[in-house]
């Protein structure tokens, strides 16, 4: 589904992101673990088109997307989440969410002026969908609060909220983890198996907490030094000995 | 001053008002919703203003035109003007951020008023053009004053029902998104630039049909009267003291600030004559002071922006 050939990417004299080249399988979650600077946040803003990389090569559904923006690939069905959550602050979590169906009739000035009817009927289909993602996240009691007042967690959710809004073929998550309670966590991690088993979509996850990466993942992959370690299932990866020198920096101690 | 002068006064003021009205009301679009920092209303208010005057006056030699049309076709025109200037303006200046948007746009529309100034066979120069015909203008002083505040009126109540139904619907949360997040509403997959742009040129022509409807009034247009002082730094100000996002804040702002304003033009004219001419430059003062104010003790504006979309039946208490 998604495949990474020879991705670089430059910052200056900086290399981020050094020759790494790996495959997605369409309905797989594949995990990617790697220590602090090993140029998986990057990897990803190459993959969802906020960068472009200085050379390589992204294939996505068959078709050449490397020089494609954010926006174009979110209408070919790739969705993104952000490490810091990324909400509308000023919209409620509610709007956060019915912002992102693409191409509703609406957004255009001239039918909000001459067929206004058609604009309140896609209105009201996505505000049903909107609400019955807030249900699903347990966010409806705060449906009508700026989503800049949510709590960590929640925006969290509201960001995973807002890839179930579209018809998403790839979902691309950062850190989802990151910053959350045990307990909502978990909750984090039933919703994605759901929308992974149920609604099909395929996931790439950044994540340091082991535990979700062993419950989710297969396959792991394991960046160092912007490129690929090794990939394979967790048990696999996890005890390579490159992996634990590569978190450990020494070849001795259990990594996770 | 008897109760005659009292209404002329008040009439005179309450055109002003809406003019200036319709100019926050397209800074709002850019500003309040769309997040761009246009310093450069003045120039799009020019390009209105001279769009309008030059379709709409009596045929003259020494320049282009006048064609004579009537006042709607200018009016019209200089909507459509002002959104064909900013077209290729927004095109280059929107990939700045707000602070250099914000400095080009201050330039842009000093180059407009010098063209202006110096440009005889398009817009006359420093003389500018007089006898722009009134919307009934030639009944009596009094009625004309009344009729053209209708007018005026009639024109500020359509565009504020028409942008404040582009706020309510998906348009407007989707500006209000990219405002607060670019990135995110970038990888919602929004194309933020021609959005921008759409913002950008939408509020343009609000500021043009202003500078029409203030020609109109004038009868004449200058460009003494593209000053940037009270054609771009008044508006910010209405908008920010009115509360940007709020369309009814920006009308609220205009009037307050134009009052204001206005009256203390007749507290300064009052002073002996040796101080009265210092004293203009006071009010100028005044504008700086008036935003560090609102800026320090309610930066929100006096009505703030409200909380939108499925959320008429909530509670104020709802929003923090």
């Amino acid at each position: 589904m998604l495949e990474l050939d020879e991705l670089v990417m430059d910052f200056g004299g900086f290399r981020a992101v050094n020759g790494c080249s790996f495959r997605v399988e369409e309905g797989s979650v594949t995990g990617l673990i790697g220590p602090n600077g090993a140029g998986k946040t990057t990897l990803f803003n190459l993959i969802a088109g906020a960068l472009q990389p200085t050379s390589g090569r992204i294939r996505f559904l068959g078709e050449d997307v490397t020089t494609l923006a954010s926006h174009q690939l979110f209408h070919k069905g790739l969705v993104r989440t952000f490490q810091i959550p990324h909400e509308f602050h000023k919209l409620t979590a509610l709007e956060n969410l019915m912002m992102v169906p693409p191409s509703q009739p609406g957004e255009s000035l001239f039918s909000n002026w001459f067929s206004w009817s058609k604009v309140k009927s896609a209105e009201t289909e996505v505000e049903r969908k909107a609400y019955e993602t807030l249900e699903f996240l347990e966010l409806s009691h705060v449906a009508h609060q700026r989503a800049g007042n949510l709590s960590g967690g929640q925006k969290k959710l509201l960001e995973l909220g807002r890839t179930m809004m579209t018809d998403a073929r790839l979902v691309l998550l950062d850190e989802p983890a990151a910053g959350v309670n045990r307990t909502l966590l978990r909750k984090l991690e039933t919703k994605i198996e759901i929308l992974n088993k149920e609604r099909g979509y395929t996931f790439i996850l950044i994540e340091h907490d082991m535990e979700m990466i062993e419950k989710l993942c297969d396959p792991v992959v394991c960046m160092a030094e912007g490129r690929v370690l090794i990939e394979g299932d967790f048990q696999t990866v996890r005890s390579n000995p490159q992996v634990l020198e590569a978190y450990l920096g020494e070849t001795t101690g259990d990594a996770a | 001053m008897e109760l005659l002068g009292l209404v002329n006064y008040a009439l005179f003021m309450a055109i002003f008002i809406c003019i200036y009205a319709l100019l926050a009301l397209g800074l709002n679009i850019q500003w309040g919703f769309a997040g761009l920092f246009n310093a450069g209303i003045a120039g799009f208010f020019a390009v209105g203003a001279y769009t309008s005057a030059i379709l709409t006056t009596a045929m003259d030699p020494d320049r282009i035109g006048g064609f004579d049309l009537h006042f709607i076709v200018g009016w019209i025109g200089a909507m459509l003007a002002a959104a064909l200037v900013a077209w290729p303006i927004g095109k280059i200046c929107l990939r700045f951020r707000s602070d250099y948007l914000a400095i080009a746009s201050i330039g842009i529309a000093e180059i407009i008023r010098l063209v202006i100034k110096s440009e005889p066979a398009l817009t006359n120069g420093a003389r500018g053009i007089a006898s722009i015909p009134r919307p009934a203008g030639d009944i009596g002083y009094m009625e004309s004053q009344i009729a053209y505040l209708a007018i005026v009126l009639v024109v500020l109540i359509a565009a504020y029902i028409l942008v404040e139904r582009q706020f309510n619907a998906p348009w407007g949360r989707m500006m209000r998104a990219i405002r607060d997040n670019e990135g995110a509403a970038k990888a919602m997959g929004k194309d933020v630039e021609f959005r921008r742009l759409e913002a950008f040129i939408f509020g343009a022509a609000l500021m043009g049909l202003g500078g029409a409807l203030f020609a109109h009034f004038n009868r004449s247009i200058t460009p003494e009267a593209i000053d940037p002082m009270v054609a771009t730094f008044l508006v910010w100000i209405m908008l920010i003291l009115g509360g940007s996002g709020n369309n009814r804040g920006a009308i609220l702002g205009a009037a307050v600030v134009w009052i204001i304003w206005s009256v203390s033009e007749i507290a300064t004219d009052r002073l002996p004559h040796e101080y009265a001419v210092q004293a203009k430059y006071i009010r100028l003062f005044l504008i700086g002071l008036m935003l560090q104010l609102v800026l320090r003790f309610r930066p929100e504006g006096l009505l703030p922006e409200p909380l939108r979309g499925d959320l008429r039946s909530t509670k104020p208490g709802a929003d923090r």
